[in-house]
């Protein structure tokens, strides 16, 4: 506080109003001032920083975060079944498809798919919405991928809807959600209804030939 | 707040809005303009620093809440989890259990000053009184809190506690068990203490506005007990006192810091880190520091319904402090004799205090018993021959007079 | 007047803090120093690897940890092991879990795990025990008291670390006037909180651990550094609230100083 602060009107050389009298009352009022924007100042940031801990608190805790990863024993489903198991605390689909179901998948046109993006986490954001870049090579009778409709989040129920194959009287893949109509492919993509975005794939890896775990 | 009020909206809207819920022109009479006598000293601040602590308990405590479990064999570890897990939990968990020992803190100097400078006087016995109300809140609050943990020590403080209620004469056994909601303290004890913990705080803010309301009808009382005569007497509360009282808050916070980060379990009980265990006491049973002296009142008298009368009505006799003070004279400060008992009337508190920590035998006892024929004589006989027989120094004319007469004084 | 209202309140005061210390063990913990004392203090990572290894060795055959998982053994202000090596370390533990048939099934620990119990529950822990249960070590330096006096643990804490330090390297030979009385299965030991009767045999030795770091392995470090792993597992936040702790008080320091100006001003013109 040994300087003063130069916030009042310029009238002449500082050595000159140091010894204006009314000059110096008026800078009491400005170091009133200053003392007073500062203290606002110190306060403010004060509460901000307080507040954090208090609007972090909601967010997931250590416990939460170190959630185990989950192993699936791929040999007990057969072609044609899939079984929803919960990871996270959400669904998630395993489904072994079909021959007809992969051929399918594989025939759509790439301008014919709602969202163009393979929205695998185990590969690029950049990958295109194929039918390869959803599964893992090799192992393309098994579709892994979150059973969480991208509209609002509710489970679409299996082999049914307008693109699942038809063989008779049954359907095979594809799924439909109940909510509000959205339709996916035998590869889990969008295609018509109000959802945005293809079933998304969780991370997972194969441990041997029938075992995957899942995060 | 008499006369009309300062507050003139300044524009169209600011006029529109008022005419039809004159909040903002109520908030800046209340809360800026009032006008507050000008030689309050910072014994004084206390009343700000008990709003601060309510809301940072109530804060705190609703966060708690988001990660906490109310069941008897979840209890002790979610709050592991809150220490462990939660981001920040540990900060928010020791906030809010120092925090009840700070408000104790707080709220035990606020009464004292209260006594000292005469503030139970009239007019302004039932601000006094809803004071005294405010305090039992507190403990019964305080209380319940205590127990959510289910550590050991909640759980015995919570079945020694109750079992007051059991020596009511005749129907006494059937309160326990309706309070425990069944043979023992339990899961349903549990349960329901939760729920009056999370409710007791928001009653205790109504009557907190209840205890402001009843101050501002006769405004502040003043370290000379005198009256305010004039608007020379007086200041309005905002800036002078909102400085004034932000700054002794901050002060008040450093020390409430130090011991949330760097001492966070001194205030508590080792033993209530082992989960409650129902077929094994504590060795040594005590309450928190803050009912210690009741505690000894209640130990000092060798039989449990005389006992259990006698530490309630050791809080309840405050109720009628305004009436059993005789003195004409309001601010210990112009009372010699008083002031005198004062301190040890004070040092008689903190003593109890220290018995009740203690265990219950040898020579504790008799000093419990001296101590607590004490406490009721400086209510019922000392201090109402004190006001009686004592000759108080001359009083000052105004408090402009006194304020002017310390300030020359000093120079 | 105010002066002898100053001693009176003094004097209470000084009844109160200096107090006849009312011990509960026969002696009082062995005042041994720590890293993680004082508001810098921090905990001794290498301390605190060799002390999990003297819980893994010795204690958990009969004390469980329940509150600690494996995953908090690679937390800032831990013991600092790598993930890796928390993953390695939980391996060597078998869990209790169910299979996807439902069926229960003994796996290998993985980071997410909680340290499993040597027991089933309380009651098997103590028929396996003589009858006595052996208490859970997730919180133990801050459930016991090394000492007593209300200002004594002011400045020095509870001493709870202490306490387990004092009763692992505590065991005596019961003096002549209480052997007599020495029960079936139970050991001498002065700083052990209810009685000189312990049911724990002495578990450490010297040289029982050996440290990975070749660290010295008497039985008063083995002891050390199990009591300061102790610690940790009792208080795991404590280095992020010290380094919170110091900035707060900072904080609000600078505000204090400028309110006080503020105030000052403000009031200058009244006095």
């Amino acid at each position: 506080m040994s300087k003063r602060p130069d916030l009042g009107p310029k009238r002449g050389p500082i050595v000159m109003r140091v010894r204006d009298v009314a000059d110096a009352a008026h800078d009491t009022v400005n170091r009133r001032d200053f003392l007073m924007i500062a203290t606002g100042a110190v306060a403010g940031v004060g509460a901000v920083m307080t507040a954090w801990p208090f609007i972090h608190q909601m967010n997931p805790d250590a416990a939460v975060l170190a959630l185990a990863s989950m192993e699936v024993d791929l040999s007990s489903i057969a072609e044609g079944q899939e079984v929803i198991l919960k990871w996270r605390g959400n669904p998630v689909f395993v489904r072994h498809r079909t021959k007809a179901e992969i051929d399918a998948a594989k025939a759509v046109k790439m301008e014919d798919l709602k969202d163009p993006s393979a929205r695998n986490l185990n590969g690029k954001d950049s990958d295109a919405a194929t039918d390869e870049n959803r599964v893992v090579g090799g192992k393309e009778q098994f579709l892994v991928m979150m059973a969480v409709c991208t509209h609002l989040g509710c489970v679409p129920i299996g082999n049914s809807g307008e693109f699942a194959v038809v063989q008779g009287n049954t359907k095979s893949g594809g799924w439909f959600c109940p909510c509000h109509g959205s339709q996916y492919d035998t590869a889990g993509r969008i295609r018509k209804g109000p959802a945005p975005e293809n079933l998304p794939v969780p991370p997972y890896k194969y441990l041997s030939d029938t075992k995957i775990q899942i995060g | 707040m008499s006369g009309p009020s300062k507050y003139q909206p300044t524009t169209a809207l600011g006029k529109w809005f008022h005419e039809r819920l004159p909040i903002v022109a109520f908030a800046k009479d209340h809360a800026m303009d009032f006008p507050t006598p000008k030689n309050l000293n910072y014994w004084w601040t206390f009343g700000g620093i008990l709003a601060v602590m309510l809301v940072v308990q109530i804060i705190t405590g609703i966060v708690l809440v988001m990660h906490y479990t109310p069941e008897a064999t979840l209890a002790f570890s979610s709050v592991e989890h809150i220490m462990r897990d939660v981001n920040y939990g540990w900060m928010i968990r020791y906030m809010h259990f120092n925090g009840a020992s700070f408000f104790f803190i707080a709220v035990y100097i606020h009464m004292f000053r209260g006594m000292y400078y005469g503030s139970y006087k009239a007019p302004r016995e039932v601000l006094w009184m809803i004071g005294v109300i405010i305090y039992l809140i507190m403990m019964a609050t305080a209380f319940m809190g205590y127990v959510l943990p289910w550590g050991n020590m909640s759980f015995w403080g919570a079945k020694v506690i109750t079992n007051l209620f059991s020596a009511i004469p005749f129907v006494g056994t059937e309160i326990t068990t309706w309070l425990w909601g069944g043979y023992a303290v339990d899961n349903p004890t549990l349960n329901r203490f939760f729920s009056l913990h999370y409710l007791l705080p928001f009653v205790l803010a109504g009557v907190v506005i209840l205890h402001i309301w009843a101050l501002h009808v006769p405004g502040n009382n003043n370290p000379t007990g005198i009256e305010v005569k004039s608007e020379k007497d007086t200041v309005p509360f905002h800036p002078y006192y909102t400085m004034k009282d932000g700054f002794a808050i901050v002060v008040f916070l450093i020390v409430y810091a130090l011991f949330v980060f760097y001492g966070p379990n001194y205030m508590g009980e080792p033993v209530n880190y082992t989960p409650a265990n129902p077929l094994s006491t504590p060795a040594h049973i005590k309450p928190e520091w803050y009912y210690l002296p009741f505690y000894a009142i209640l130990r000092s008298i060798p039989n449990k319904l005389f006992g259990v009368l006698a530490m309630f009505s050791s809080i309840l006799i405050l109720l009628f402090l305004p009436w059993l003070d005789t003195s004409r004279v309001r601010s210990g400060k112009y009372r010699p004799v008083f002031k005198l008992e004062f301190w040890v009337f004070a040092a008689v508190c903190v003593a109890l205090g220290y018995i009740g920590s203690k265990p219950p035998d040898g020579a504790y006892v008799l000093w419990g018993q001296v101590l607590t024929v004490y406490y009721f004589a400086h209510f019922i006989i000392i201090l109402p021959l004190i006001g009686l027989l004592e000759q108080p120094k001359v009083l000052p004319n105004s408090i402009s007079d006194d304020v002017l007469a310390h300030s020359t004084a000093s120079k | 007047m105010k002066k002898l209202a100053s001693i009176l309140v003094a004097a209470s005061a000084l009844v109160a803090f200096s107090g006849l210390a009312h011990a509960e063990a026969e002696k009082s913990a062995k005042p041994v120093g720590f890293s993680f004392e004082g508001p810098f203090g921090t905990f001794d990572k290498g301390q605190l690897q060799r002390g999990y290894k003297v819980y893994k060795e010795v204690c958990a055959a009969c004390h469980s940890m329940k509150f600690v998982a494996f995953r908090n053994l690679a937390d800032k202000g831990g013991p600092g092991f790598t993930e890796a090596q928390v993953k390695a370390l939980a391996a060597t533990f078998k869990v209790h879990d169910l299979n996807d048939k439902g069926e229960a099934v003994d796996r290998v620990g993985l980071p997410s795990d909680y340290f499993p119990s040597p027991f089933a529950n309380d009651d098997a822990a103590k028929a396996a025990n003589g009858g006595a249960l052996p208490p859970d070590l997730s919180l133990i330096t801050k459930s016991r008291e090394g000492w007593h006096g209300t200002f004594n643990q002011l400045v020095n804490g509870i001493g709870g670390p202490q306490y387990v330090y004092s009763l692992l390297t505590g065991f005596e030979k019961e003096p002549e006037d209480v052997a007599k009385d020495k029960p079936d299965g139970k050991y001498y030991n002065p700083y052990f909180q209810n009685g000189i009767w312990i049911a724990m045999p002495p578990p450490l030795s010297d040289g029982q651990v050996t440290f990975d770091d070749g660290a010295p392995n008497k039985l008063e470090d083995e002891a050390k550094d199990v009591a300061a792993f102790l610690a940790w597992t009792a208080e795991p936040k404590m280095e992020e609230r010290k380094q919170v702790g110091f900035e707060v008080l900072i904080y609000l320091a600078i505000l204090a100083g400028l309110l006080y100006g503020v105030k000052r001003k403000i009031w200058a013109a009244i006095h």
